[in-house]
């Protein structure tokens, strides 16, 4: 019953919209659209939560409480400065290209959507189940870049200037060993499609057969969401807050928000790619796989966390030196590996 | 056609989150290279100095607190010493005791702020909390016998105004059991850190004639190995009683003056140690009269502070108040080099350089 849960609530719909006599072709589309805002809905949701559960994390790591007073342990912290910043008025400066000041903040928030589209929540419960979704997630994935770019290229301001650079230099870096390094995943599963590539791994997860693709992508999943030590882009004490530093109010909130939900595509592709997705480790059953999944991606989020409050930031030379120098170089060996491992195993007929 | 590169102007400060106030420079960059950098000191400017001569001798003393406001002790004992020396005064064996001991626990309390705070420049801010939770104690202590926490005004011409009430001593020994172990922590977190090494190491590098041609002093220019302590090179007050070295760097660069930092607060608890085992009973006031009127003449007097040598120079004109007062405060003097040393680096780089030539601006604008 728990099991398929969302997957009964939407046969329910469905049913429903089709007893009122709705053409099928409609029925699909509404129901599309529902998924899409539950999506959003859970994005949205997610990322309140994960503010809260950053500060708690941080707290602990810094031996402090974090926020106790807004609400039962202070969970409505993260709403309670949200509905501050909602207040607060939106500052326009002199010079900024208008539009595109006042579009970003609102379109950062497309790629997370449309990644989480294709992820696999559990057992047959994926919104759109298409067959390029390694090619698809990679390639919305990288459109963040240019959200950022243009915040920071609109904003007419040096700081801010200089972090929409940060931005191009580093996300184009790091797009590269991270693409690399899921090609390793992608040759053992012999698969693009996401629910495919979950249950290759259902005799040994990705992570133990692969594991130098598993930190590449880590490290290069960190850098992507430009959160600590590569969180050159709003690296606070060189550059103020970089792209945003021109935002206030809801804009800077949108990307404040933006950034919670990037976390969350990352972990979540981490998930399916490396940690068997929604499969149950140790033939554990009676819970349910989207419990399963949602605990292993809280955990790779759980490590991002950890790493943050914990490392110093890079410099951006060091940075591109990791990327191109290490990285690179490292992937491609890993993908040579595979390679000559899959051969091999082939040919004593595994 | 030809491309070109251009250099451009950044205003980093006096609002910008990691200038430790309200410092300004103004970066000529290219790209992400310093082509030249001006600091811009003075938005803190008070004019203590002015403000001092219509003030009493013992008036004079809060303003001295707001100097360098993280280690507050020091800033006092620095401008008492000078009053002290232009009236020949002797001071009571405790009262010089009680000196050291709340000196060194400024000391240890402002090291661990900078220590902090050039991790949280780097953006290590776990670095810059647990600093914080630490110097929570030694402030909890200075409360205890001085009555606040950040601006002291504890010392008197003659003595100290008031003596450490018995629960100072067992929270004391506390405190010192536990400052080893801060240390090692601070060093587990930061000192080891491949990506603080290579934000730090060789970055900064001061040399040790340039130090010294600009005046430099205290962990910046010691940092560079040159050894120069007041407190060892020409100890005042009672610091020739004490066994303690003096940390010194090799390279000169930002790690080095962090890693010293660390070594010196050890330093500190060994010394309060020592006077600690050595402090005996008796009265913590000199002889001073109710009207403090110093003989006509000037005095210039120097103490090792946190951040360098702390010099205060007085001209006194036989009245009740200072005819003149100029303190030489190290964060300033500090400060000279910086336009030269952030030359041809990049701009997080100069974050971390001002992080480690530790400035309050408090100080540096007087």
């Amino acid at each position: 019953m728990l099991e398929s849960i969302f997957i009964e609530i939407a046969d329910i719909i469905r049913y429903w919209f089709l007893d009122l006599g709705t053409p099928e072709l409609l029925t699909e589309i509404i129901l599309m659209l529902i998924k899409l805002s539950a999506i959003l809905g859970f994005i949205i949701v997610n990322a309140l939560w994960l503010v809260y559960m950053e500060r708690k994390v941080a707290a602990y790591i810094q031996s402090r409480i974090g926020p106790i007073h807004t609400g039962p342990k202070g969970l409505l912290q993260t709403a309670a400065d949200i509905l501050k910043l909602m207040g607060k008025e939106i500052i326009l400066p002199d010079g900024i290209n208008r539009i595109i000041f006042i579009l970003m903040p609102i379109l950062i928030f497309v790629p997370p959507l449309m990644t989480w589209a294709v992820i696999p929540f559990g057992r047959d419960m994926t919104a759109v189940d298409i067959d390029m979704g390694v090619f698809y997630i990679l390639a919305v994935g990288s459109l963040s870049t240019i959200i950022f770019w243009a915040a920071g290229w609109a904003s007419n301001n040096k700081y801010s200037l200089i972090g929409g650079m940060r931005v191009v230099a580093q996300m184009v870096s790091y797009e590269l060993p991270l693409v690399l390094g899921l090609l390793g995943v992608v040759m053992i599963s012999g698969s693009l499609n996401l629910n495919q590539i979950v249950i290759a791994q259902d005799n040994v997860w990705f992570i133990f057969t692969q594991p130098i693709a598993f930190l590449i992508y880590l490290i290069a999943g960190i850098s992507e969401t430009n959160r600590a030590p590569f969180d050159l882009v709003e690296g606070e004490s060189e550059i103020i807050a970089g792209p945003y530093t021109e935002y206030s109010g809801m804009g800077f909130a949108l990307f404040f928000l933006a950034e919670y939900a990037n976390m969350m595509v990352v972990s979540a592709v981490c998930t399916v790619m490396f940690l068997g997705g929604w499969l149950a480790p140790f033939g554990m059953d009676f819970i349910p796989s989207w419990v399963w999944f949602f605990l292993k991606m809280y955990f790779i989020i759980f490590l991002f966390m950890w790493i943050r409050w914990t490392y110093p930031r890079m410099r951006v030379d060091h940075l591109m030196a990791f990327g191109w120098k290490v990285l690179v170089p490292l992937s491609l060996a890993n993908i040579f590996v595979t390679g000559a491992c899959i051969y091999i195993f082939r040919g004593i007929g595994w | 056609m030809k491309t070109q590169t251009q250099t451009y102007s950044l205003n980093l400060g006096p609002q910008h989150p990691s200038t430790h106030g309200v410092f300004r420079i103004i970066l000529e960059l290219d790209g992400e290279f310093v082509v030249k950098a001006t600091p811009v000191p003075g938005y803190l400017h008070r004019g203590i100095e002015k403000l001092a001569e219509a003030r009493t001798y013992t008036q004079v003393i809060p303003y001295t607190d707001r100097m360098d406001y993280l280690a507050g002790m020091l800033m006092n004992w620095g401008y008492v010493m000078s009053v002290e020396k232009l009236m020949s005064l002797e001071i009571p064996e405790r009262a010089e005791y009680i000196r050291v001991i709340v000196g060194e626990l400024s000391r240890i309390a402002s090291h661990m702020m900078s220590v902090g705070a050039l991790g949280a420049d780097l953006g290590a801010l776990t670095a810059f909390t647990y600093t914080f939770r630490d110097r929570e104690y030694v402030m909890d202590l200075l409360e205890m016998t001085s009555g606040s926490r950040m601006t002291f005004n504890y010392m008197r011409v003659g003595g100290v105004v008031k003596d450490f009430p018995p629960e100072f001593y067992p929270a004391l020994k506390h405190f010192l059991s536990e400052l080893p172990g801060m240390c090692d922590e601070y060093d587990g977190l930061l000192t080891g850190n491949e990506i603080f090494i290579a934000r730090t190491k060789n970055i900064g590098i001061i040399t040790p004639e340039m130090g010294i041609n600009y005046s430099l002093s205290g962990p910046t220019i010691r940092g560079s190995g040159v050894n120069l302590d007041l407190r060892k090179t020409r100890p005042y007050s009672i610091y020739d009683r004490f066994d303690f070295q003096v940390p010194l760097g090799e390279n000169g660069d930002c790690y080095d003056r962090f890693r010293l930092r660390i070594e010196e607060m050890r330093q500190s608890g060994k010394i309060i140690q020592q006077a600690l085992e050595q402090i005996e009973e008796g009265p913590i006031m000199a002889k001073v009269p109710k009207i403090i009127k110093p003989p006509v003449g000037d005095v210039y007097t120097e103490i090792e502070s946190s951040k360098g040598i702390y010099g205060s120079y007085l001209v006194s004109d036989g009245s009740t108040k200072p005819y003149r007062i100029h303190f030489r405060r190290p964060s300033f003097i500090n400060l000279g080099y910086l336009g030269d040393l952030c030359k041809g680096w990049k701009l997080a780089d100069v974050i971390a350089i001002l992080g480690s030539i530790d400035i309050v601006l408090g100080e540096v604008d007087c």
